[in-house]
């Protein structure tokens, strides 16, 4: 059968805004399907992102969405968890979003280890403001606000969740399509939180500066750079220059924020009493 | 058994060609801007169209 | 029974008001002079299974402040001028998406880091229009400590009500000052909680008018799925770009005060009834101008003193009023002129207009109340 993303999306919402061939559907797809490998009741489950084309992902989720200002969703998701712990909470957003503007919410959010799975849909680029630089665009590649090639270093967004202190963190990318929710899946089910870094293509805005032909050739580049995790450790270091490690990079059980909080409730009203 | 059936959304098509260069058999072609399935009967349900369509605009119905 | 009295800070009653109206949830970031309100609450919140958050930055403070209250928890943070500059972006998202919060700005002096210790009242126009873009404001401005509590009630009443976020403005002097209060007994107050949807889950939509110009808000985490976003939205929350729409939905957010104004505003008037010149003053400063009024008086002077506890929407009716009754008015504050221009707009030209201002981090004192008084006599 045919797989029914339908049913998790909000009626008369498609064709989404996103461009041909960015592989932000994909990812959708991906999540759609995570979802219901972890069978969260939509009623129970809010989607928060910030701005920028990753971040229209929530409005076409049949869940309680919300679609914050820029940079601020993971801060506006750990309102949610704290008020409401029972819910489950996922945050979608893109990479100059999530570590740019987003950075301190970013990098609080793993610290606390609150229970929530963060998908960052990592294009390289602001795209809905037409194709700036950001924090992950390559050292040297074109975006408009670079005319003579980027002179900035990048971060690695997977390692700065984990140096933050996320207790779930995995890579994959758009291409490793079966990977996304297999990840995604992994991460709703950690206790604690996880980061979901995919890595994905901007045709419009970056492969067209940066001499990609066409969507099948960002696709294909995707599939060539990612490594397994697994695989890397019996790699030469040559072999793995400049890859890109996919798969679960780090996982440690850690105490989850809430549940600790809640001990906290338990012995303030304990000392009321 | 019978093949799959194979359908491109027209509505939600936005062109990419993701499903006409990743179907190992040839199932598409692009027909102006959108997809267009021209050999149905070769589909081996390998779901790799319907997997990377970025827009829901491809669905494989099996049995 | 005699009342639950205690000796302490407004910013403590500040905290306790807050319990008392029931919020479940609050975010800050420290910051003087409003830190005391987060320390309390810190304490006092999961007493009654409410939750605290220190975030890391006044920013996410008030993003998860708002991320709370969507999940039907009334939310709080407390902060002073700086704070309030930082946060303004997501004050004008609670505004847009109509998302109820409390937000209490301890004032110190500014603008940047200023005075962090000392009092200022220089954020009124702030909290007027601190955030980018058309929207409505409520901003309460207490005098005194049982004032605070009483107006932090008020505040959560009038945030869940109008379903917006409504500012508490206090300065350091009241922030830091202690006098006692009287706790109110549970029920001697009112308190308001937001309207729920009556509809089915499936005809819900956030931002429907059709039965009045504010929506009942549904939480999340019910059966009510929906979409908030800081984007111009239709009635169902999703974003539109549709003129009419827009217009309509900007129009209806500010339609909302407007329209309620009796409902909202709040002034004491002190001695204005034979007044000839009248002292505008809130906040701590009244307390100067009330006994400035006390003392003109004493020397022959008919003055009358006229404090708003609401601040905004700025009690246009009343002022314009006694504006043709009086010779004069003064308008203190520790500022260096801004509800000054609000009068000025309102009175039209109607009587002499005068401010005793001051901006040295010290309170403005009844004389020189009283000396600008007799200028406009």
């Amino acid at each position: 059968m045919a797989y029914d993303y339908e049913k998790s999306i909000r009626p008369g919402k498609l064709p989404h805004i996103w461009c041909p061939g960015c592989g932000h559907g994909i990812v959708m797809k991906g999540l759609i399907r995570a979802m219901d490998t972890c069978g969260l009741d939509k009623n129970n489950t809010a989607i928060v992102s910030g701005i920028g084309c990753a971040s229209r992902l929530p409005g076409y989720m049949d869940c309680c969405t919300l679609h914050t200002a820029h940079g601020r969703a993971a801060a506006f998701a750990a309102g949610v968890k704290m008020a409401k712990p029972e819910m489950n909470v996922l945050i979608v957003g893109g990479d100059g979003d999530g570590v740019a503007i987003g950075g301190n919410h970013f990098i609080h959010a793993c610290r606390r280890n609150m229970d929530m799975t963060y998908v960052v849909l990592n294009n390289n680029i602001y795209g809905m403001t037409g194709g700036q630089f950001s924090p992950t665009t390559p050292t040297g590649a074109n975006a408009s606000t670079t005319p003579y090639g980027n002179p900035d270093p990048t971060f690695d967004i997977s390692k700065l969740a984990i140096g933050a202190g996320a207790t779930f963190v995995a890579r994959t990318t758009a291409f490793h399509a079966t990977q996304i929710d297999k990840l995604i899946a992994e991460g709703i089910k950690h206790k604690g939180m996880s980061v979901i870094e995919v890595l994905d293509d901007c045709p419009t805005c970056f492969g067209r500066r940066n001499k990609f032909r066409s969507v099948v050739d960002m696709m294909k580049r995707l599939k060539e750079v990612a490594v397994p995790v697994q695989a890397a450790a019996k790699m030469p270091a040559e072999k793995l220059e400049g890859k890109i490690l996919t798969g679960v990079l780090f996982k440690e059980e850690r105490p989850e924020y809430c549940a600790e909080y809640a001990k906290i409730i338990e012995k303030a009203k304990g000392a009321n009493a | 058994m019978s093949s799959p059936r194979v359908e491109v959304i027209d509505r939600l098509c936005k062109g990419c060609s993701i499903c006409v260069e990743f179907c190992p058999t040839r199932v598409f072609e692009m027909d102006g801007f959108i997809a267009k399935v021209v050999k149905e009967d070769a589909c081996i349900k390998c779901m790799q169209c319907e997997l990377r369509c970025p827009d829901f605009a491809v669905k494989v119905h099996t049995e | 029974m005699a009342k639950k009295t205690a000796l302490v800070q407004g910013n403590e009653a500040c905290a306790h008001g807050a319990v008392y109206a029931g919020c479940k949830f609050f975010a800050g970031y420290p910051i003087t002079p409003s830190t005391e309100v987060a320390e309390v609450l810190a304490a006092e919140l999961p007493k009654v299974g409410g939750s605290f958050i220190q975030m890391e930055d006044e920013i996410g403070a008030m993003a998860a402040i708002l991320g709370g209250s969507l999940t039907g928890a009334k939310a709080l943070t407390a902060t002073s001028g700086p704070g309030v500059s930082l946060k303004q972006e997501l004050i004008g998202y609670a505004c847009i998406a109509e998302i109820p919060c409390v937000i209490v700005n301890v004032m110190r002096g500014g603008p940047s880091t200023g005075m962090p210790t000392g009092p200022g009242q220089s954020d009124v126009m702030q909290a007027r229009w601190g955030t980018h873009g058309d929207h409505a404001a409520i901003a309460v401005a207490p005098e005194s400590i049982q004032e605070i509590f009483t107006e932090t009630v008020r505040a959560f009443n009038l945030a869940e009500k109008y379903r917006m976020p409504v500012q508490i403005l206090f300065d350091e002097i009241v922030g830091h000052m202690r006098e006692r209060i009287e706790y109110p007994e549970p029920g001697e107050l009112e308190v308001i909680d937001r309207a729920k949807p009556d509809v089915s889950p499936e005809d819900y939509k956030p931002y429907d008018s059709s039965k009045g110009d504010i929506p009942p808000l549904a939480s999340f985490g019910s059966e009510y799925r929906f979409h908030v976003t800081g984007l111009n939205k239709a009635a169902d929350g999703f974003p539109t770009t549709k003129p009419d729409l827009v217009d309509a939905e900007e129009r209806r957010q500010i339609r909302k005060v407007e329209a309620n104004r009796k409902d909202i505003e709040k002034n004491e008037e002190y001695m204005t009834e034979d007044a000839e010149v009248l002292i505008f003053a809130f906040g701590s400063t009244s307390r100067s101008a009330r006994y400035a009024v006390n003392e003109l008086r004493k020397e022959g002077i008919k003055a009358g003193l006229f404090r708003p506890i609401t601040l905004w929407p700025f009690p246009e009716e009343r002022i314009a009023a006694l504006g043709k009754q009086v010779k004069g008015m003064v308008v203190a504050e520790m500022n260096l002129g801004q509800m000054i221009y609000e009068v000025e707009r309102v009175t039209k030209g109607s009587c002499k207009l005068e401010g005793a201002f001051r901006v040295d981090g010290e309170p403005i004192t009844p004389a020189q109340i009283m000396e600008k008084v007799k200028e406009v006599n």
